[in-house]
């Protein structure tokens, strides 16, 4: 019988299932019995925490400063001055070339003194007009990428112009062209110390999960006692999103690097550091730009979120267009970040892909042909700008900048169709929404909420033992009596159950479609373009739509949730299905199958790792989206984490239920990742 | 590309010690040239008052920059001195982290507006006008079923539903009066996560026609197509429950205050005297908002004009 069941998974499960409806029935709900809840034993800990910042932040090793502005000196901790100082070099960078696109006075004003600009009034540097930084833009992408990627960045630099969102948008690029390189060169290095030391590997992978899982609102405040409010604060929560995926492709494409190819590196005499660059990072190159590429698109995303802490630009104009349920106009901002997110993306692909030409032997007119034509441009620019400021009268001029509320709008045609959709399919809607959260949402969340801890642990840590053995049951079960000990294990379990429904929902969606699309190069294309949008699109806009025809329900934080979670799914799939070789569609085409055989039998089973990867990041992304189903209106995790903004132990509370919120994915990170590894072993893959 | 390089290096140092060492200005007793940092939020009176404050600041000759900011976090950041004020303190849905944050110190009371508030659950008027609810705006009509059977939503339970801010306005107020008023046999609390959440309940509500009873205050922009608040029983020092009472009263008429970093006083002292003397009346906090939000104009323009109409009212709070 043992026998049996240590060969038979199936059986195993069957087992787990019974003992686990056997608890959930019969252990009692008390508040003081042990089994249905634990105590919280850690409810000290954000109080433990937030002391500890305040300590180091306020009180540890105090040194004098001189204010000149109130003539006194002032015991500032040394902590403080440290990361305000580094706040201030990030600044600084982010207001340069701010002022580059925009004009300003801080550039000049970090040479000289606030007083002497004061006194100065001359001493501005003015805005380059619309037209000189879209024609050079124009032509770096002619450059890089010829006529294709040159006619897409003039039609997107155009829109934002004509829609009169210039100036947030270069404020929001200006961040972003910090934000982005501080976090691919981060994550390259860390993913290369990482591929050369396995111990680091070790220690890294839980921490990047943790920072990729944690929600951001949760580090929002911890990022604004250390570095403060503004442009830098924003990069710098933003840095702590995008960088973890590329770390992860870094690490992945660099161990992809067949050992011949460092070998002959070796053989012709690379040092360590000529390796590195000139071998491996090159042949890692697929899968390091699509850490690139993912970079570039988390860095997007966190534009209105960073907004929260100071960062300027987009991001605050569609808070503001939101509040005054603007959808139009919110939409139009949100195409400005997919189009800013776009081009970056396809001007660093191109960038990568472009050759250098070590022979060429080119006449100075020829090495400097793109250089003379952007001055040509900037001149011409510059001559349009001073003839627009003669045309126009009105006290803005349309060939310099288009200020934000005099360009064309599309809002009434977008208005109309909310409308239109409301008036078509309310009814329709409604009746659907009552049923799901009456038939479905409640019964499911009461099950969640009626689930004793015990019950919950020899589920999740029996999985555990069954995909992984004792060691993950073990991890799985640490995870989890954290989450259990602190006071909101409640929490966790509608958070949980919101979680599970749309993983469910999302990652049925999203192999579907992404199967369907990998069909053809074409619409795996245009499906994987789908993604990149979606990605970055503000989820914020389609919140207003979706709770004006769901209300403030779980249905709404689904939809918001599912819309985000899919993309991974559907991407992974893609990219799984298309690396099944050729050789075996082939065979598996000679051996008679149909479509569907083949897909079923042989394409789905060769491609599970990658899919399984899907479904982690789907969990990951849905885990990331807990926030803002809270701003809709939830009572999980998310919601608390909205309220530690206003807390007095806000910084402790924060971090402890991001942390709650990150040890969900991680366990279910655990649990997926042992499987899929078992999968790739067993298919030879790996 | 050297170029570059070698600028934006030296200029990497040249921000390192700008910060760490704070190049010293000049020494007199007049108004410091550094920036008064003002917070921008995402409703309309806010950004406009921002920028009409910060248009009477320019005019007496300050340097003034604009930072977005969320509403709760702002506190923490003016304690910091990341950011110098804040000029809409609302009592009850900010009250609570600006104290937290005066408490640890580094946040002063800058006075208050003369416009007063009132936060409180309510009705938009045509809910009244449709007789969803017979007897409001008395707050005894809602123990009547042919009320609250109007205000049930699917997640509900069968119960009429109140539609309160997030938990971070002020925590468990709400279900607590609700209890204490013996409303919870046919009420129940919903959190909503945001004002835009509130506002676009307020819209699909009246799209359907069906009741709702949403937190909401005023002045608002909601003040324009009429909205009726509940009156409960009187609000007396020390009847919340937090302050030792019962818990059966309403929202008091709440303050608007005005909050600043501890220094700004000493670095920008003619400032400091005109933002203190700044009081604003609830018409004048409506105009600002009916300005962006009924004619539609861009807020710094919505600023401007509202100085150049105005001028006798601030001008007199810069002497």
């Amino acid at each position: 019988m043992l026998v049996v069941l240590k060969q038979r998974k199936s059986l195993q499960c069957l087992l787990l299932l019974v003992i686990f409806m056997l608890l959930y029935r019969f252990v009692p709900q008390s508040e003081t019995n042990w089994l249905w809840r634990l105590p919280s034993l850690l409810k000290e800990l954000p109080i433990i925490i937030n002391d500890a910042v305040n300590y180091l932040m306020f009180e540890w090793l105090p040194i004098d400063v001189y204010d000149p502005d109130i003539e006194e000196y002032e015991q500032k901790p040394l902590f403080g001055q440290i990361t305000r100082g580094f706040s201030g070099a990030i600044l600084f960078m982010i207001e340069l070339i701010r002022e580059i696109l925009l004009g300003g006075v801080k550039t000049i004003v970090a040479f000289t003194s606030w007083d002497w600009v004061s006194e100065n009034e001359w001493a501005r540097w003015p805005a380059l007009p619309w037209t000189v930084i879209t024609g050079g833009m124009v032509i770096l992408g002619y450059v890089l990428g010829r006529a294709k990627l040159a006619l897409f960045i003039l039609c997107a630099f155009t829109y934002i112009a004509v829609f009169g969102q210039w100036e947030p948008s270069m404020k929001t690029l200006s961040f972003v062209l910090i934000a982005a390189p501080i976090a691919i060169l981060l994550g390259l290095w860390l993913g290369v110390w990482a591929y050369k030391s396995k111990t680091v590997e070790t220690i890294m992978n839980p921490l990047l999960n943790v920072a990729q899982i944690m929600p951001h609102f949760a580090y929002l405040i911890p990022v604004m006692v250390f570095f403060g409010i503004g442009d830098h604060a924003g990069a710098i929560a933003t840095v702590i999103f995008a960088t973890p995926p590329m770390v992860r492709l870094t690490v992945l494409g660099l161990k992809k690097v067949p050992p011949e190819v460092a070998e002959a590196g070796l053989m012709t005499g690379c040092t360590d550091r000529q390796l590195l660059y000139r071998v491996l990072i090159p042949s890692a190159r697929r899968d390091i730009l699509i850490g690139v590429n993912q970079v570039i698109m988390q860095c997007l995303a966190m534009v209105v979120i960073a907004s929260l802490i100071g960062a300027k630009g987009l991001g605050n104009d569609l808070l503001i267009a939101l509040n005054q349920l603007r959808i139009g106009k919110a939409l139009e901002i949100g195409v400005c970040i997919v189009l800013i997110a776009l081009v970056l993306d396809r001007l660093s692909l191109a960038w990568a892909n472009k050759q250098t030409d070590y022979f060429a032997d080119l006449s100075f007119k020829q090495k400097h042909k793109y250089s003379l034509m952007f001055l040509v441009v900037f001149v011409v620019g510059i001559i349009l700008a001073v003839l627009g400021s003669f045309i126009f009268k009105e006290g803005f001029n349309y060939l310099y900048l288009i200020p934000q509320n005099k360009g064309i709008t599309t809002e009434a045609f977008w208005q109309w169709g909310v409308d239109w959709i409301w008036e078509t399919f309310f009814y329709s809607f409604k009746a659907f929404n009552v049923w799901f959260i009456v038939d479905v949402l409640v019964p499911i969340k009461t099950a969640f909420l009626g689930m004793p801890v015990i019950a919950t642990f020899t589920l999740m840590m029996g999985i555990g033992f069954i995909v992984g053995g004792i060691r993950s049951a073990l991890i799985v079960g640490g995870f989890l009596l954290f989450i259990a000990l602190t006071e909101w294990w409640d929490r966790a379990l509608i958070t949980s159950y919101l979680i599970v429904i749309a993983v469910l929902i999302s990652g049925t969606i999203g192999i579907t479609v992404g199967t369907l699309a990998a069909q053809h190069p074409v619409s795996s294309r245009f499906m994987l373009t789908m993604c990149d949008t979606f990605q970055t699109f503000p989820s914020f806009i389609y919140l207003i739509p979706v709770m004006m025809l769901f209300g403030v329900t779980d249905t709404s934080v689904l939809i918001a949730i599912v819309v985000y979670a899919t993309i991974p799914a559907a991407r992974y799939t893609i990219e799984g299905l298309r690396s099944v070789p050729q050789e075996l569609h082939d065979a598996a085409a000679m051996s008679g199958t149909n479509r569907f055989q083949k897909w079923l039998s042989v394409e789905l089973p060769l491609s599970f790792p990658h899919m399984a990867l899907g479904i982690n990041q789907t969990v990951v992304f849905a885990l990331s989206m807990v926030i803002i189903g809270a701003l809709i209106g939830t009572d999980d995790l998310g919601q608390l984490i909205l309220k530690s903004l206003s807390d007095k132990a806000g910084v402790g509370n924060g971090l402890v239920l991001g942390l709650c919120v990150a040890f969900i994915g991680l366990a279910f990170d655990q649990i997926l990742r042992t499987w899929a590894d078992q999968r790739k072993h067993a298919l030879g893959l790996s | 590309m050297n170029v570059f390089k070698s600028t934006s290096v030296k200029a990497l140092l040249g921000a390192c010690c700008l910060s760490l060492a704070a190049v010293s200005g000049s020494v007199s007793a007049k108004d410091s040239t550094k920036p008064i940092v003002i917070p921008i939020h995402n409703w309309s009176s806010q950004i406009v008052m921002a920028h009409v404050i910060g248009g009477i600041f320019e005019s007496m000759g300050s340097n003034v920059e604009f930072v977005p900011a969320d509403t709760q976090a702002v506190y923490e950041s003016i304690r910091n001195g990341d950011v110098t004020i804040s000029h809409e303190v609302w009592q009850s849905t900010f009250g609570k982290s600006f104290y937290n944050a005066m408490a640890k110190g580094g946040v002063i009371d800058a006075g208050t507006h003369e416009a007063t508030t009132l936060e409180e659950m309510g009705v938009p008027t045509w809910v009244i006008e449709k007789n969803l609810c017979p007897g409001l705006p008395n707050w005894e009509a809602l123990k009547e079923e042919a009320c609250y059977k109007n205000f049930t939503t699917a997640d509900s339970g069968g119960k009429g539903r109140w539609l309160e801010g997030p938990q971070s306005w002020h925590g468990e107020m709400m279900p607590i009066r609700l209890k204490a008023l013996g409303l919870d046999k046919n009420w129940t609390v919903k959190f909503a996560g945001s004002a835009d959440a509130l506002w676009t309940e307020l819209a699909s509500a009246k799209k359907e026609g069906r009741g709702t009873m949403v937190f909401n205050w005023t002045p608002n922009f909601t003040d324009a197509e009429g909205y009726t608040f509940i009156k409960f029983p009187e609000y007396t020092d020390g009847c919340r429950k937090e302050d030792g009472g019962d818990g059966k009263c309403g929202s008091p008429l709440g303050w608007l205050k005005k909050a600043a970093n501890y220094k700004f006083p000493k670095t920008h002292p003619a400032a400091y005297t005109a933002f203190s003397k700044v009081s604003f009346t609830t018409k004048q906090v409506g105009e600002m908002a009916a300005l962006v939000d009924i004619e539609k104009m861009d807020h710094k323009d919505a600023a401007k004009k509202w100085l150049a109409d105005n001028e006798k009212t601030w001008k007199a709070w810069t002497k």
